[in-house]
């Protein structure tokens, strides 16, 4: 096979020729581990009592390796590696920044408070057919999301944790999941589809799937379908986050399964809709997203507004929960559309306190309807008298949710509404405050009816729940504790993902470290 | 070429909307499946259409000769056809099912994680 005649190929410019720094290897590993220790768990299927300590045990290497990657990227910037060395932007990069590493970090630490969760909480049938692996293999394609530096990867992790996630919705076969399964699935399917719509029509205008490469040309490029391009896009990500017009799919599925299941899907996978739209949109559109900012903020009010008075007109507390998650999603898309440093740092902000908030009230709804064993607002009542600890904890997450000091949920607020006042659209910072007290009287009227009165008639929940039931509860409050008295630390975090999005140089600079003179 | 191509996109597309837009999960189903298709065709044409220039790279070139059809698009199809193959099977399977244990393929009647007459919350203490 060799070749005879040609002469010696010069392969530097296409290939780096040194090895990877074994430092750079951290980048592919959060994915890496997960699909790998997915595979061992489906291999152990018939070992279910093996799976639990291994995903568990995963999913902490899993935090601790986003938690160096994070450190690592604020100590040198940008990391870049590129998978079979093949130099970008003729090979897949993964590239991370601030922004990637710290939502990375958060999914990984909800991930981990779900798995321990669902100790206690998932059956033997369940098991059997394989939640963990699947659990592990929604970790892997949203770590991969969040990681990536090509556009076409990105669709790629996507479907791998939409595959997972059906996966994880329909494990059980209730005929109640078969039906939000059938929503689900059709809709987020065709979300995905737009999403490679736009991905084909981005190839064929520019020739390029590199993000970074992307930023380059988008600047010098004119004339091209670009709106046509970010209408596609910002509607792609808008389904996958749950926006407003195209959110039904949520409140129709995410109470079916094991309220461990909704509360991993309520914390991790509208956000990666937000991500995207965050990286996509903020990144490599940016004048398109201003033109169409208007938009987006209608969106995003009508989105938090709506949901919010969806929250008071639920009996069911999972549906009433589906609600709370959209409702956050309306805050995020405000913060997007203002567009600012400071907007889009609240919006960070918010999803980072989103996926833990979010998470623990699911995770605290489930553990009410465990002791009670009513899922209903109006069957349930007399927790405070019979579990005072975990009600001052509920109460807390309640505040939290709702945006009240002192928990995580204040400050991300009090930045998008600064933002929105700072740029004139006082109906927007108007409908931020509104949405939050719509969501304060929903949450407290919980408080109210399950917690405060007694019990309106006889209960067949069980009488106690084995501490470690509240273990990833209370490890969630506590972070929602922290974020809130010390909010310092995740704002100039979200500040610095912010200003990288809006100045990518730094990221472009570790994709083309010659300076990318194209 | 590109242009006839278009045109048959174009149909793809408008037929799969027209199916997505039927309430039996069948015809849903089958929409789906369409607009899998256009998509795929869609990036195929993106690439460039040609029979005329053959993808070689000759001896002393380094790149494609001018005009030849990429080669990417065509990798981004294969993995795009693999990934939407597996969900019509999930798909197929999960609307099977839905029929079996719900009795129904009519969306509209399959209303049983949101029924009709839940009721509303309390008003009151």
């Amino acid at each position: 096979m060799a070749a005879t005649t040609s002469a010696p190929i010069d392969l530097s410019a296409a290939l780096q020729l040194a090895p990877t720094p074994a430092a750079d290897w951290l980048v592919i590993l959060p994915p890496a581990l997960m699909i790998g220790l997915g595979a061992v768990l489906m291999m152990l299927r018939h070992r279910i009592r093996l799976h639990a300590p291994i995903a568990i045990a995963g999913l902490a290497g899993l935090v601790l390796i986003d938690a160096l990657l994070l450190w690592r990227v604020l100590a040198v910037g940008p990391v870049t590696m590129v998978m079979g060395r093949w130099l970008p932007p003729f090979g897949i990069a993964f590239s991370v920044d601030v922004f990637g590493a710290v939502m990375a970090l958060v999914s990984a630490v909800v991930a981990l408070a779900a798995a321990v969760a669902a100790c206690t909480e998932i059956d033997d049938a369940r098991l059997r057919y394989g939640f963990f692996p699947f659990l592990l293999l929604l970790m892997a394609g949203v770590s991969g999301a969040f990681l990536t530096g090509d556009i076409f990867n990105l669709y790629v992790w996507f479907e791998v944790l939409l595959i997972s996630s059906f996966g994880l919705l329909i494990l059980g076969s209730e005929r109640e999941q078969i039906d939000g399964a059938m929503k689900y699935a059709v809709l987020n399917l065709i979300g995905t589809t737009l999403f490679l719509i736009a991905v084909g029509y981005l190839y064929a205008v520019f020739g390029t799937l590199n993000m970074a490469d992307l930023v380059l040309k988008a600047r010098s490029i004119s004339g091209a379908p670009l709106m046509t391009l970010s209408c596609l896009f910002i509607l792609a990500f808008a389904m996958k986050a749950a926006a407003f017009p195209v959110n039904f799919w949520l409140p129709a599925s995410y109470h079916t399964p094991r309220v461990t299941v909704s509360a991993l899907f309520g914390g991790l996978l509208t956000k990666v809709g937000i991500y995207a739209l965050l990286r996509v949109m903020v990144m490599l559109f940016p004048l398109q997203l201003e033109e169409l900012s208007l938009v987006v903020a209608v969106v995003a009010a009508l989105t938090m507004l709506a949901a919010a008075l969806g929250m008071l007109a639920q009996n069911d507390l999972r549906r009433l929960a589906g609600y709370a998650v959209i409702a956050g999603i309306g805050n995020m898309m405000a913060g997007i559309a203002v567009g600012s440093v400071a907007g889009l740092s609240g919006a960070i902000f918010y999803a980072l306190h989103s996926m833990l908030a979010m998470t623990a009230l699911y995770l605290v709804i489930g553990r009410a309807a465990a002791l009670t064993g009513e899922w209903t607002l109006s069957a349930q009542g007399g927790l405070y008298q019979r579990a005072p600890g975990f009600a001052f904890v509920s109460l807390a997450l309640f505040l939290a949710v709702a945006g009240l000091p002192p928990f995580s949920g204040l400050w991300p607020k009090i930045v998008l509404v600064k933002a929105s006042l700072d740029i004139g659209a006082w109906w927007l910072a108007g409908s931020i405050l509104l949405s939050g007290f719509l969501v304060t009287i929903a949450l407290a009227r919980v408080f109210l009816l399950v917690y405060w009165r007694p019990a309106p008639g006889p209960q067949a929940g069980e009488g106690t729940l084995p501490a470690a039931a509240f273990g990833p509860i209370l490890a969630l409050g506590l972070l929602i504790v922290l974020f809130g008295l010390f909010p310092e630390w995740p704002l100039s975090l979200s500040q610095e993902a912010a200003a990288g999005l809006i100045d990518p140089a730094a990221y472009l600079g570790s994709v083309f470290p010659g300076g990318g003179a194209r | 070429m590109e242009a006839l191509l278009a045109v048959l996109v174009g149909a793809f597309f408008a037929t799969a909307v027209y199916l997505m837009l039927s309430r039996h999960s069948v015809r849903m189903l089958l929409g789906i499946a369409i607009l899998g298709n256009a998509v795929n065709l869609l990036i195929f044409t993106g690439g460039r259409l040609t029979r005329e220039v053959p993808p070689i790279i000759g001896a002393g070139l380094d790149a494609l000769p001018e005009g030849a059809a990429n080669p990417l698009p065509q990798a981004l199809i294969l993995t795009a056809i693999v990934i939407s193959f597996s969900f019509f099977a999930f798909l197929l399977v999960l609307t099977y099912r839905a029929y079996q244990d719900l009795g129904t393929d009519d969306t509209d009647e399959m209303r049983l994680a949101e029924p009709k007459d839940d009721p509303m919350p309390p008003l009151g203490y």
